[in-house]
């Protein structure tokens, strides 16, 4: 379904990507993991064309899309919620779904606003409050939910357990499954907690200084001595 | 600016009239802080949008006089002179080409500047504003250029009094045309969907592009809608002065810049009650005190708004982006 091959790309003057492949299978939950700065996030950034690629290629759907603009990306069916969930902050919780449908057939808004207010029914309660007003955790929550609007087939999700308490991280995890396996929603999960990225996702990538290191499916990273040893019993 | 706006007395007539006076520097003052209150939202908009100050905005108001003073001589050679048809075509072309000029200048001076350092952009924007003064000169000539009033007349209240407070239809029209274009325009901002991505953008243009809105559209329309706002205020500066040269941008750009800035820049609403305080503070101190110092007053109520509430009176502190 995507197929990233040899990117490069710049975040600021460093460039983060130094030739990067990934491929996303339909269906599949895909996680990405890997220390601070390693480049995960301008991964997912530069999928949707910002970064622009420097080099390489990216397909969706067996399209190129390494060129088109942004806005023509989401509209073929890829939704980010992106790296500090950037919420738009003077906007109310519904009017922020409302922008996550901005560019989809308004009929069948009703539906999907019902789908998202199942999966947290938090945001139904503060449906009128601002955006930025919301605790960490419903951000996160309402950052899914603007993506999923658009009914995308391809979900980027950018580390959704940052910064939240153990269980509401369990809760976040529990719906992604349930987002990829009911609504047959396509899952590329940065995450910075791999023991439960590893442990939901059918494969994972593992990615240092710009570059793919390791890669296989959840249970062989998670057994893996070197994944261990720097992902998941602390030891950088 | 010429100094109409204490029409209907001198304040060496004023004694003894004393509410008489007052009502007609309100009314004055009001229809003064209109006007201004149209360039404003087109200062604020840009800001909030790309965070730059649109110094060549003043010009977008000037060519907006300028298209009505043209389209209403050629109506006038035409032979259309029934009042309310020939203001609504002015009106109609005034918006339509100014608006070309808000949105060639953005595709063409700014939007190749986007990435750039913010300098790069005021600096392009100042020079725009003296590339557009000079256009003008050349194509039109630096003389003043004249209009004979269109509409005249007025209402005339308190007539018992020696001293009668006019509100001519001229004013009439100014204030209801600027509350009809603000109630269209809070509509298009707060429900339609241009006006939620123009709000998603100044929110967060970055995110407002992950979520499928064309930024690079909106902004477009964003300058448009500055313009056609700016080439309103022009028409009605043209119908109330009567007079315009090539110049005319400069002093009400930066007044109504200052309006922006008083209100918050990057709120819209901000904008508008700007341009009204700017616009009463000009004729109550022309009225009362001296018309020589009533831009120093103007100027020193943005000092002191920028040393005491340096967000501006509706504006919105900056959200700290984790």
């Amino acid at each position: 379904m995507l197929e990233v091959s040899g990117l490069h790309a710049f975040y600021g003057h460093i460039e983060a990507l130094r030739g990067v492949d990934v491929t996303v299978n339909e269906g599949e939950i895909v996680t990405l993991i890997g220390a601070n700065g390693a480049g995960k996030s301008t991964l997912l950034m530069s999928i949707c064309g910002n970064p622009r690629a420097a080099a390489g290629r990216i397909l969706f759907e067996g399209g190129e899309i390494t060129q088109l603009p942004t806005h023509q990306i989401v509209r073929l069916g890829i939704a980010q919620s992106p790296e500090g969930r950037r919420i738009f902050p003077f906007m109310s919780v519904l009017e922020n779904l409302q922008m996550g449908a901005a560019v989809t057939d308004p009929g069948h808004f009703d539906d999907d606003l019902r789908r998202v207010f199942e999966l947290y029914p938090v945001l139904e309660k503060r449906r009128h409050q601002r955006g930025g007003t919301l605790s960490g955790g419903e951000q996160q929550m309402l950052a899914i939910g603007r993506a999923l609007m658009s009914r995308p087939r391809l979900l980027l999700l950018d580390e959704p357990s940052l910064g939240l308490a153990p269980l509401l991280v369990k809760q976040i995890f529990a719906v992604i499954r349930e987002i990829n396996e009911q609504q047959n929603v396509t899952v590329f999960l940065v995450e910075q907690n791999a023991f439960h990225a590893l442990q939901l996702a059918h494969r994972g990538y593992v990615m240092a200084n710009g570059k793919i290191v390791m890669s296989g499916s959840g249970e062989t990273l998670l057994a893996d001595k070197e994944i261990r040893a720097a992902y998941l019993e602390g030891g950088h | 600016m010429p100094a109409n706006v204490t029409r209907g007395g001198s304040p060496v007539n004023c004694k003894g009239f004393v509410m008489e006076y007052f009502l007609q520097q309100l009314i004055n003052g009001l229809t003064l802080g209109m006007i201004y209150g149209l360039i404003a939202i087109g200062y604020t908009m840009v800001y909030g949008i790309i965070g730059m100050i649109n110094f060549a905005h003043g010009e977008i108001f000037m060519i907006g006089a300028f298209v009505s003073l043209i389209t209403f001589l050629l109506l006038g050679a035409l032979g259309i002179t029934w009042i309310p048809l020939a203001v609504l075509v002015v009106l109609i072309a005034t918006m339509l080409f100014t608006s070309v000029y808000g949105w060639t200048l953005e595709r063409v001076a700014y939007r190749p500047l986007r990435d750039s350092p913010r300098l790069a952009a005021l600096i392009t924007a100042i020079g725009m504003s003296i590339f557009l003064q000079n256009y003008v000169q050349l194509l039109q000539g630096a003389r003043i250029k004249p209009l004979p009033p269109v509409i005249s007349g007025g209402f005339r209240f308190m007539k018992e009094s020696d001293f009668v407070v006019t509100l001519s239809y001229l004013q009439v029209f100014i204030i209801l045309l600027t509350i009809t274009l603000m109630l269209v325009f809070t509509y298009v901002i707060n429900r339609t969907s241009f006006g939620r991505a123009q709000r998603a953008c100044q929110q967060d243009l970055g995110m407002a592009a992950l979520i499928g809105i064309n930024v690079d559209r909106t902004i477009s329309l964003t300058f448009v809608t500055g313009a056609s706002l700016a080439s309103v205020a022009g028409l009605m500066f043209l119908m109330n002065y009567g007079v315009i040269d090539f110049y005319i941008g400069f002093l009400a750009g930066i007044k109504a810049f200052t309006a922006a800035v008083l209100g918050g820049i990057g709120s819209l609403p901000g904008a508008m009650l700007g341009g009204l305080l700017i616009g009463l503070i000009e004729a109550f101190w022309s009225a009362y005190f001296t018309v020589e110092y009533k831009d120093v007053a103007a100027f020193a109520i943005l000092v002191l708004v920028l040393i005491f509430r340096p967000t501006g009176l509706l504006g919105k502190p900056d959200i700290e982006k984790v």
